[in-house]
Formats: structure tokens, sequence, C-alpha cells
């Protein structure tokens, strides 16, 4: 499998700064295509989000995102293979993470980013909590991440 | 006797009120030391009331509640997780 790029931290990062220098190493590795995702903090439906903060478990984070992104690596084809994830305080419309994967056509790397996705989701440990006007909340999980991971365990 | 670190994060570390302590247990997996945590104080009991809310990681990597904790260290509780 090719390069395997874990990040977590706090600062804010370029997603297009980040992007350029991923799809230089995409093509070294001889990839064709690159495929991308990038979560954004995103304000309540009718605006009030003051902060988004995001509490993780240092070490078992790392682990964690290894382990999905080798997992990937074991059902695709991939070249290179990018997480990044932030945690602590983040304003409305300040990028979340980015996903990049790389691989010799387009159809492994939407899988794997469409996998990592769902498993990072449901499978790493970060929590978001929101802050508005009315105090703080943490944001529940959905059943339908939970439900997500069913699509990828067949065979 | 076996001593623990366990490590709460999000709602259950607000709820307990502390990110870590050092526990000596006598339990043989997480749902025996969840009903030890809950038999200490109210806060643990209201932390641990719904199980299905709560997911358990040991040496960081998630587990059932009744996987051996033979040799674990480091017990984590924690809510389901919300990130990407």
């Amino acid at each position: 499998m090719g390069d395997l790029q874990i990040r977590v931290q706090e600062a804010d990062f370029d997603p297009g700064a980040l992007l350029g220098d991923f799809h230089q190493l995409a093509a070294r590795s001889g990839a064709g295509a690159v495929v991308t995702f990038t979560g954004l903090v995103r304000d309540l439906p009718g605006g009030g989000l003051h902060a988004m903060e995001i509490e993780h478990y240092p070490g078992m984070t790392e682990k964690a995102l290894t382990a999905i992104a080798e997992e990937a690596a074991g059902r695709w084809d991939l070249g290179p293979v990018l997480i990044l994830h932030r945690y602590g305080l983040m304003r409305p419309e300040e990028p979340i993470m980015m996903v990049a994967t790389a691989s010799a056509h387009r159809a492994a790397a939407f899988a794997a980013a469409d996998f990592l996705m769902d498993y990072l989701k449901s499978r790493a440990p970060f929590w978001k909590k929101e802050t508005t006007e009315a105090g703080e909340s943490w944001v529940a999980a959905k059943a339908e991440d939970e439900a997500a991971l069913d699509r990828w365990r067949q065979g | 006797m076996q001593s623990l670190q366990i490590v709460y994060f999000a709602w259950l570390r607000e709820r307990i009120g502390l990110p870590r302590e050092t526990w000596e247990t006598k339990a043989e997996t997480p749902a025996e030391l969840v009903a030890e945590l809950a038999a200490r104080e109210d806060r643990y009991a209201l932390a641990f009331s719904d199980l299905s809310a709560v997911r358990v990681a040991l040496d960081q990597e998630l587990a059932d509640f009744d996987a051996p904790l033979a040799g674990v260290r480091e017990v984590a509780f924690f809510p389901p997780m919300t990130g990407g």
C-alpha cells in the first residue's frame, strides 16, 4: 500500500494546500485518480452557532484512524491515503477534517474515501459539542451513521 | 484485585466530574466494573444509567461490555462517537 498519512491536530488547515501536496504525492505513486472529502463546521439551521468544540481520545484516535486506513488499503488497491482530523475549538466555516485517497482508477478511490468516512464517523473517538446563545450541547450520534457500516460488512 | 486507569470522555466526563482516575477492582468485565462504579455515588449511577448510550474501550480498542478485563490497564467510557 502507498503512503499513509494520519494527522490529528488542533490547528486550522488549508484544504487547498493540503490537496496540492497530496496530488503531487499521488501522481508520483502512479495514481490516476484522487478523491477527497472535506468536512466543514456548518451553522445550525436558522443560524446561531457560536463555536464547535471537538474532544478526542489521544492515543486511541491515532490508532483507530490508522486501523481504518489499513482496513481500506486491504480492500482496495490504493496509493497514498490521507486522514486529517482537528480537535479543540472551531468556528463556523472552518474545516474540521479531510480525507484523501488515490488509486489507479476512480472506482477504488471513491469507494475507499466513502468507506473511510463511514468508519471514521462511528469508530474514531471524536465527540462534537456545539455552543449557541442557549449554551453548550453534545451532538448526538445518528443511528444512520452506525447503520452505514452494514453495507461494508457483507461477504 | 486489579488496578485500572479509568478514563471518561464527553458528557460522561462532565457528569462524573473528572477525566481519569485509578480504581482497584475485582470486576472481570466492563459490565461488572460499571455496576461497581454506579454503586459508588449518584453521579456515576446517573452517567451509567443507560448503557445503550455508552461505549467502552479496553487499552484503546473498542470492546464489548462482557469482554475480559484480565491484563487490561486502561478502560475508557464514552458516548457514541460523532467525528467527521
